[in-house]
């Protein structure tokens, strides 16, 4: 065991993959000597070389279009978008090409790629600096999507998007970056798809992911002062995502809340909760709540901004309104 | 301004200036700098003690593009800016305190606190923003130049941008169709040699003045650290694309005197790079050149403490402004109806 920070987990698991498969590229805006904006990728241009590791102008549409062209002849592209935001300019890219071009070509080829996007508000970033834009990619048939929130995961989720090979959106919240956590020295990849139990519960389910599981094991502490044993499940990838672990806990609380940080509006939550609604309708003891953020830009301001985030308080009564 | 010889420290207002050789005009572009320059530094210090929240990034050093270029523009003519916008903005004409009060968080700030220093707007004055993402001014200026062009305002449009902003496709899409539908619109890049932590030559290849002749367009190079060249040659370009000539690019050479943000410890640069900063400092040399003209240390000083006194009172201003309330900011999302 030993403690490792979640940027450190990125870092190694980008570290190991280079060094077992030198296929295995990175480049991005400033990853290279600067180590990147958050320093996920620092020390892999002195551990793995220029040709392998490298600094790009800022041409977010070609980064990720050169990524999809080198993804379909051999190589396996991890590349960075440093704001989630940003990721707009490259979205036919990722959406029109690297998405389709395994189906749209007859299955020839696949695109091994990995397209990581930093998200996340909470520190006044302003509107264009802080979104959670995740459900856009899950919308679209092609791209796997993984959102780590645990630092093993994060080295997980890492070794098994590089590995995959259609193209993977990897969505790291800022606020994560930093997190600590005791882990085996040995980190297993972690399979895409899969969900984890990060608190067992009765009473009711909170289904989560990215840094606002912690928003919801902070609402499960409270509650669980209340007599209410909330389980939580972390999805880990959204999409795919874990029916089947959220239909089994499901069965055994009966009760549904969905939470995380991005919209609630046409977000993941409205995806989870419909499916639930349908195949676990015979299960559900009461309505499925959903808390996102709200309708609205992510405003500077921090007054502003604290009304926005969703927090414990929120997805504590979302629990306490599914179980009244 | 008065044509007589007269110095007084005026404010130094869009469209005010005349001619650069005068003292008064040379005057007003220094006061103009002073205020952009004093508001930074007085913003840096307000981040440092976490009065100021976010990220900022401060255009200390490229004062001379914003004064110069805020000096030949109307209030008509609209401009779009970047990230590293405060001296666009407070050259075009934004108030100080509702900048200020924009910048701190404030709900009387002139976004109402929503946006912050990269998001600063005032569409009263033509200043269609700050952006936070690099490039996206330029197509915005081509919009706004194709309505003074569809409206025949006689406005202009200019998009500051920086060199890191020369990789992002929109520039050539820009050029292109303002070339092609010759639109009045002015491209000002402000090279300062960095985008964050890479330098310029990692980044870019073709010389912007021939990738402009490409598309047709007249380009000019020019120190961007003299605001008489960069008034003189902003003010003969944009009365060219006044009179329909279309649209022209303005490259200004500068230099980033401080970090990318506040904050970014700069461990990437020499510190040798920024050795001899009072010879290409804007600001000192427009000083010698007002000593030259006449004009008396004394106005100077004066000059300064009148700047002074105006940011402290914003700053004040600010301090003491209301925080906006989630729940108007909520219910503001839309026009609402009958606007
Ligand atoms: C589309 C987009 N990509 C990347 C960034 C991150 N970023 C902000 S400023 C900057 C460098 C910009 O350099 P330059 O255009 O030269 O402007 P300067 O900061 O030197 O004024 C980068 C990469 C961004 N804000 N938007
Ligand atoms: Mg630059």
């Amino acid at each position: 065991m030993a403690e490792l920070r979640y940027v450190r987990a990125l870092n190694q698991a980008l570290s190991d993959a280079m060094a077992e498969d030198p296929s295995v590229i990175v480049f991005g805006e400033d990853i290279a000597a600067a180590g990147g904006p958050f320093g996920v990728t620092r020390g892999l241009l002195e551990a793995y070389g220029e040709d392998r590791v490298r600094d790009t102008p800022i041409s977010e549409a070609t980064i990720v279009g050169a990524a999809v062209g080198a993804a379909m002849t051999g190589l396996k592209p991890v590349v960075e978008i440093m704001f989630m935001d940003f990721v707009a300019i490259a979205m036919d890219a990722i959406v029109n090409q690297a998405a389709k071009a395994r189906f749209m070509f007859g299955g020839q080829g696949s695109v091994p790629m990995v397209v990581r996007l930093p998200h996340g508000g909470g520190v006044s970033a302003g509107p264009q600096h802080s979104q959670c834009l995740e459900a856009w990619f899950a919308h679209i048939p092609g791209l796997k999507v993984v959102c780590p929130a645990s630092v093993a995961d994060a080295y997980g989720l890492m070794r098994a998007a590089i590995d995959d090979p259609d193209p993977v959106i990897m969505v790291e919240n800022k606020a994560l970056y930093a997190r600590k956590e005791d882990v085996p020295d040995d980190l297993p990849a972690v399979e895409i798809g899969k969900a984890r139990i990060a608190r067992p519960g009765r009473d009711a389910t909170i289904v989560t992911y990215g840094a606002a599981l912690y928003t919801a094991l902070e609402a499960a502490d409270t509650l669980a002062g209340e007599g209410v044993e909330v389980e939580v499940i972390d999805l880990r990838s959204l999409q795919p995502w874990d029916e089947a672990a959220v239909l089994e806990s499901l069965s055994r609380t009966h009760r549904l809340v969905v939470a995380h940080e991005a919209v609630e509006a046409f977000g993941i939550g409205a995806e989870i909760a419909a499916r639930m609604a349908d195949i676990g309708f015979d299960e559900l003891d009461g309505p499925i709540i959903r808390v996102g953020a709200p309708f609205m830009p992510v405003p500077f301001a921090k007054t502003l901004e604290q009304g926005y985030l969703p927090d414990a308080g929120r997805v504590a009564d979302a629990v306490r309104k599914t179980l009244a | 301004m008065p044509s007589s010889s007269a110095i007084s420290p005026s404010k130094a207002r869009p469209g005010a200036r005349k001619g650069s050789n005068t003292p008064e005009a040379l005057l007003a572009l220094y006061r103009q700098m002073l205020l952009i320059r004093r508001t930074e530094e007085r913003l840096s210090q307000l981040f440092a003690d976490g009065e100021v929240p976010g990220f900022i990034h401060l255009s200390i050093g490229q004062e001379a593009i914003a004064a110069g270029l805020g000096s030949v523009l109307e209030r008509k003519d609209t401009i779009a800016s970047t990230h590293r916008g405060h001296g666009h903005a407070l050259a075009k004409g934004v108030d100080l305190n509702g900048f200020f009060q924009e910048v701190m968080g404030r709900e009387t700030g002139v976004c109402k606190g929503r946006g912050g220093s990269m998001h600063v707007a005032d569409m009263s004055a033509g200043m269609l923003g700050a952006n936070g993402i690099v490039g996206a001014g330029m197509p915005i200026a081509v919009g706004s130049a194709l309505a003074h062009q569809v409206r025949k305002t006689g406005g202009v449009g200019v998009v500051f941008f920086g060199d890191g902003a020369l990789a992002e496709g929109v520039l050539h899409e820009s050029l292109n169709l303002s070339a092609l539908w010759k639109l009045p619109v002015l491209f000002v890049c402000e090279n300062n040699g960095w985008s964050e932590f890479s330098p310029t030559s990692k980044q870019f290849v073709a010389p912007l003045g021939k990738l402009a002749d490409a598309f047709g367009i007249p380009a000019e190079t020019i120190d961007g650290n003299d605001v008489e060249i960069v008034a003189d040659t902003a003010g003969r370009l944009v009365s060219e694309i006044r009179k329909g000539g279309g649209p022209r690019v303005l490259e200004c050479i500068t230099q980033r005197v401080r970090g990318h943000y506040e904050g970014d410890a700069q461990k990437y640069r020499d510190p040798a790079e920024l050795k001899d900063r009072d010879k290409i400092d804007p600001l000192p040399r427009a000083a010698s050149r007002l000593s030259v003209l006449g004009v008396s240390d004394a106005v100077l000083a004066a000059l300064e403490t009148e700047i002074m006194a105006e940011i402290d009172a914003a700053t004040e201003a600010a301090r003491a402004a209301p925080l906006p309330e989630f729940v108007a900011a909520q219910a503001d999302v839309y026009t609402p109806a009958g606007v």
